[in-house]
């Protein structure tokens, strides 16, 4: 009987940088199917969080309904987490990061949870700009209820049982921009040497940090003909260029090519440093990258990387001027008004 | 990188650590699972087809295997590989055992071989050629076989129970002995027209302290494995009150415990080396330090201090080791020391010695007055003539003479076959898919973090009391199981088809230990650094798959591979899976 991951790490690996070892950044064993994408996801949210040096304590995870919203059970089992009902992640995440600002928020998705019963909230937490990681574990399927198509399977695409998808397919990516979002990208469970700094950089990211994640479904729809399998994934990749997450306090190591590379500095003095461009493009340029992301559609192209960034943004906190400390650190004193500003408000309606 | 080439016996051999040490390659997780089952006549025979003497070995073995263990690799303590080896011997059911061990009278070949000395060697020559229809004869000098296990294991590490039982499962294969009866001519035993010789000798001769006054004194000053023996026979039943024992090896530390049981209050170890350097095993010391005995570490012996023509003490000069030429170097500081003793005993290493081999039969001698030996064939330069155990190389262990022995059995069924030496037979291995069900294998493949156990021993004033009562009392049956439990199932093989492998990243995202790695293929050297987890072990083997569909290869460090079977679990295309490896050397015949 397996199902017991053993205690022993390997004997070589170093604490971070706040003296945590990876092994408190992981979670349960994962009792999703064996070579679920979900699971790389998890495993690089807990590279991303090891790395980037967060006290576990300081995370909060939260998620929906469905196989992906099942995962924060398998990766920071030290951070806080919440698992609410389906589609409703992003008005708990609300609620959480409206009382407290200073944790790091990440909330999961799937495909379902989004862009099918949790539609109405997902827009609307990208129009509120909430500072939260966004990430939807996109398989294209129903794969807790048995593989049906969800409302991001690819027209024409083909279910395990050999069925072509007559609908047209939601890309919440294209989505999310036409909504204003500040932070997009997409990536693929199976390239974590992509997806872990695009996590890195979401967390800095001081807004709505959108990241669609291509995730196959191993057992549902990893068959030829799905536009979701690791295979057609694979084929079809189409990468924006490399993306490297440098931390502040660190200094860059990598050199870079003139003329093809980009580093954007974010507001917590991080920078991502983009390589290897795809030809004149610029992820800080929202309607041409618009355009660059639809072209790609139209070609059968999946576009990966680091969509669009807009680091200069202000998030909810700074749009709606609240305090700078989380609920639970607020006195009885500064809570409770004295009888002196009930009158001073009171005297305002009169 | 080359891709793994897993048909090889030598690669997932090598895997198996703790059997790759052992020079008999002992299959040790195997035997230790069916420990844990309960099964102690079955994990019996596994060790006596490999080692012979699984009783003796399991009390005293020198334990190349636990050094090795991947155990040690990722926690603070190997397995007690050694000690539940004793618990096979302890518990396993007589009657099956002897109607398992192959019993004469064996249906003859014509051939007649003699074996020189009744140690370890020897016996598992007789025991590998007497069932092949061999006529075994053997020659010793003592009054029962055993030879250095009798005479210099003393019999509170090792019953006398123990070692004639497992001597005789040998002598009752119809060997004849010839016992009492020294041989003192190569030249006599060729002339008696055996087919071959195995000379199985050891290295008899205890080295000697040639200090000032030494030539005044006897009676007191006494060689370490000498004094042993004469122990060990009944001659010598008492010591003087103040002893001192001189060498800091495993003999020394049999000789001071010795010394304690038969009268010795004051038993000081006096060592030349530093504390951190002396050739004992650590248990044999720690084993001495619990009997109160002293160590004086970087102690030159200089004299022997006589009045009236007795001894009464040595005198020593403090040195100090000095490691800035990168050797190890003991300066003199000057200092003196004298140490009151009533006997001195010499245990500072033992050597061979062939007077009775005649310098004119072909049989050629190299540097020491060693005999020259095939390292392979164990075959000497006169044809006929075969070595083996401490005799063939000089001073080992008993492991290793019993490795030797199979080897020269071979060698000697070859030679009597008229067959070429050199063209060895190959080790005999399977491979047994583990998976039972989803969730399930037929191995425990969960991981404890259980520390070693120790082993419980006997109370130590009655201990000290008895020369022959056993310290070490060995594992009861929970203690055994939960040590067993410790073994990581190293021989269970992670087996990679690299033709089933859809890249999902499942295996290398579980393995609790960061094995396994994706990447583009490159020589090792650049590879190592750029693992997962940098593989800086360079005596571990990197196996690396053909190259996969994204052009990538997979790599696995087997370092600190826990075998706990995760990836195969997490694997959805059974491109990893569980394979048991059993791994046995070639026997004569």
């Amino acid at each position: 009987m397996t199902y017991i991951k053993p205690a022993f790490r390997h004997p070589d690996l170093q604490p971070n940088a706040i003296g945590f070892h990876k092994k408190d950044y992981e979670g349960a064993i994962s009792t999703l199917c064996a070579g679920c994408g979900h699971d790389s996801i998890s495993s690089a949210i807990v590279q991303a969080c090891f790395d980037l040096a967060i006290e576990p304590h300081k995370i909060a995870k939260i998620s929906g309904i469905g196989c992906s919203s099942k995962t924060p059970t398998y990766y920071l089992g030290q951070s806080h987490g919440f698992n609410s009902v389906h589609g409703r992640m992003p008005s708990v995440a609300t609620g959480a990061y409206l009382a407290n600002r200073n944790l790091k928020y990440i909330g999961v998705s799937g495909d379902g949870d989004t862009a099918s019963i949790g539609m109405g909230q997902f827009v609307h937490a990208i129009r509120r700009n909430l500072n939260v990681v966004y990430i939807v574990m996109n398989n294209g399927c129903y794969g807790l209820t048995k593989g049906q198509d969800s409302a991001t399977a690819d027209e024409g695409s083909i279910s395990k049982k050999g069925q072509a998808n007559p609908f047209e397919a939601i890309d919440l990516a294209s989505l999310a921009m036409e909504l204003g979002a500040t932070f997009v990208g997409r990536s693929f469970s199976g390239d974590k040497t992509q997806l872990i700094p695009l996590i890195k950089a979401a967390l800095s990211h001081p807004g709505f940090a959108f990241l669609d994640v291509i995730s196959p479904c191993v057992t549902f729809n990893n068959n030829k003909g799905s536009t979701k399998s690791y295979d057609y994934t694979r084929e079809h990749i189409e990468a924006t260029g490399t993306v490297d997450f440098v931390p502040f306090e660190q200094e860059i190591t990598v050199d870079y090519p003139e003329g093809s590379n980009k580093s954007i500095a974010m507001h917590d003095g991080s920078i991502i440093e983009l390589s290897k461009l795809a030809n004149g493009w610029d992820p800080q340029d929202r309607m041409a990258s618009f355009m660059k992301i639809q072209e790609a559609r139209m070609k059968g192209q999946i576009l990966t990387g680091l969509l669009y960034i807009d680091p200069e943004t202000k998030d909810l906190h700074q749009m709606l001027n609240t305090t700078d400390k989380s609920l639970n650190k607020l006195e009885a004193n500064i809570l409770s008004p004295s009888l002196k500003s009930l009158a001073d408000i009171n005297n305002e309606y009169r | 990188m080359k891709p793994t080439d897993t048909s090889n016996p030598e690669y997932y051999h090598k895997v198996v650590d703790c059997q790759y040490a052992c020079p008999a390659h002992t299959p040790v997780p195997e035997y230790i699972r069916l420990i844990a089952a309960g099964r102690f006549t079955d994990a019996y025979m596994i060790n006596w087809e490999s080692n012979v003497f699984p009783g003796v070995l399991g009390r005293t073995c020198d334990r190349p295997c636990e050094p090795a263990c991947r155990r040690g690799r990722v926690e603070e303590e190997p397995v007690a590989i050694c000690r539940l080896k004793r618990v096979a011997a302890d518990y396993k059911d007589l009657e099956d055992v002897s109607n398992l061990i192959p019993k004469g009278p064996f249906p003859k070949n014509g051939k007649r071989i003699a074996l020189i000395g009744g140690g370890p060697a020897s016996l598992t020559v007789a025991r590998d050629l007497a069932p092949l229809g061999y006529e075994v004869h053997l020659y010793d000098e003592q009054i029962k076989g055993g030879g250095m296990m009798r005479t210099q294991i003393p019999a509170f590490r090792l019953p006398e129970t123990v070692l004639d039982e497992e001597v005789n499962y040998i002598l009752d294969m119809g060997i004849d002995t010839h016992f009492k009866t020294y041989v003192s001519s190569l030249k006599e035993i060729l002339d008696k027209g055996y087919d071959a010789v195995f000379v199985g000798t050891g290295a008899p001769k205890g080295k000697d302290l040639k200090l000032e006054n030494r030539e005044l004194l006897n009676g007191n000053v006494h060689i370490g494995i000498q004094w042993l023996a004469s122990v060990a026979f009944g001659h010598t039943t008492k010591i003087g009150k103040k002893v001192l024992v001189i060498g800091g090896g495993n003999t020394a530390m049999d000789c001071c415990r010795t010394s304690r049981r038969l009268g010795g209050d004051e038993v000081k170890v006096v060592v030349r080396s530093p504390f951190d350097e002396m050739k004992a095993s650590p248990w044999e010391i720690e084993d001495a330090q619990h009997e109160d005995i002293p160590f004086y570490n970087c102690h030159n012996p200089k004299a022997f201090l006589v009045q009236d023509g007795k001894l009464v003490g040595m005198r020593f000069e403090v040195v100090e080791a000095n490691y800035d030429t990168g050797k190890r170097k003991l300066i003199p500081t000057g200092e003196i020391v004298d140490f009151e003793a009533d006997d001195v005993i010499i245990a500072v290493g033992q050597e061979n010695t062939f007077p009775w081999i005649e310098k004119d039969l072909g049989l050629e001698f190299g540097e020491w007055e060693m005999p020259i030996v095939d390292k392979t064939t164990f075959q000497s330069t006169h044809p006929k003539v075969f070595f083996g155990g401490d005799a063939a190389f000089g001073p080992e262990n008993v492991i290793t003479a019993v490795a030797h022995g199979h080897q020269a059995a071979i060698s000697i069924d070859l030679f009597c076959k008229g067959a070429d030496l050199t063209d060895r037979p190959h080790p005999m291995t399977n491979l047994i898919n583990q998976k039972m069900g989803i969730h399930e294998w037929s191995y425990d493949s969960a991981v404890v973090t259980d520390l070693r156990y120790k082993v419980p021993h006997a109370d130590k004033t009655k201990a000290l009391k008895d020369r022959k009562m056993e310290v070490e009392l060995g594992f009861d049956f929970d203690l055994a199981f939960q040590e067993a439990q410790r073994c990581l199932n190293c021989d269970v093989q992670t087996s990679f088809n690299f033709d089933k492998c859809i890249e999902c990243d499942a295996c290398a995202d579980v393995c609790p230990t960061d094995c396994i790695t994706f990447i583009e293929n490159d020589e090792e050297a650049d590879l190592r650094p750029r693992l997962k987890v940098p593989a800086l072990n360079q005596t571990q083997d990197l196996f690396v798959s053909e190259t996969l569909p994204t052009t990538r290869v997979l790599i696995k460090d087997e370092n600190v591979c826990l075998h706990c079977g995760l990836c195969a679990e997490r694997c959805p295309t059974a491109a990893w899976e569980m394979e048991k490896f059993l791994y046995k050397t070639a026997k004569a015949g």
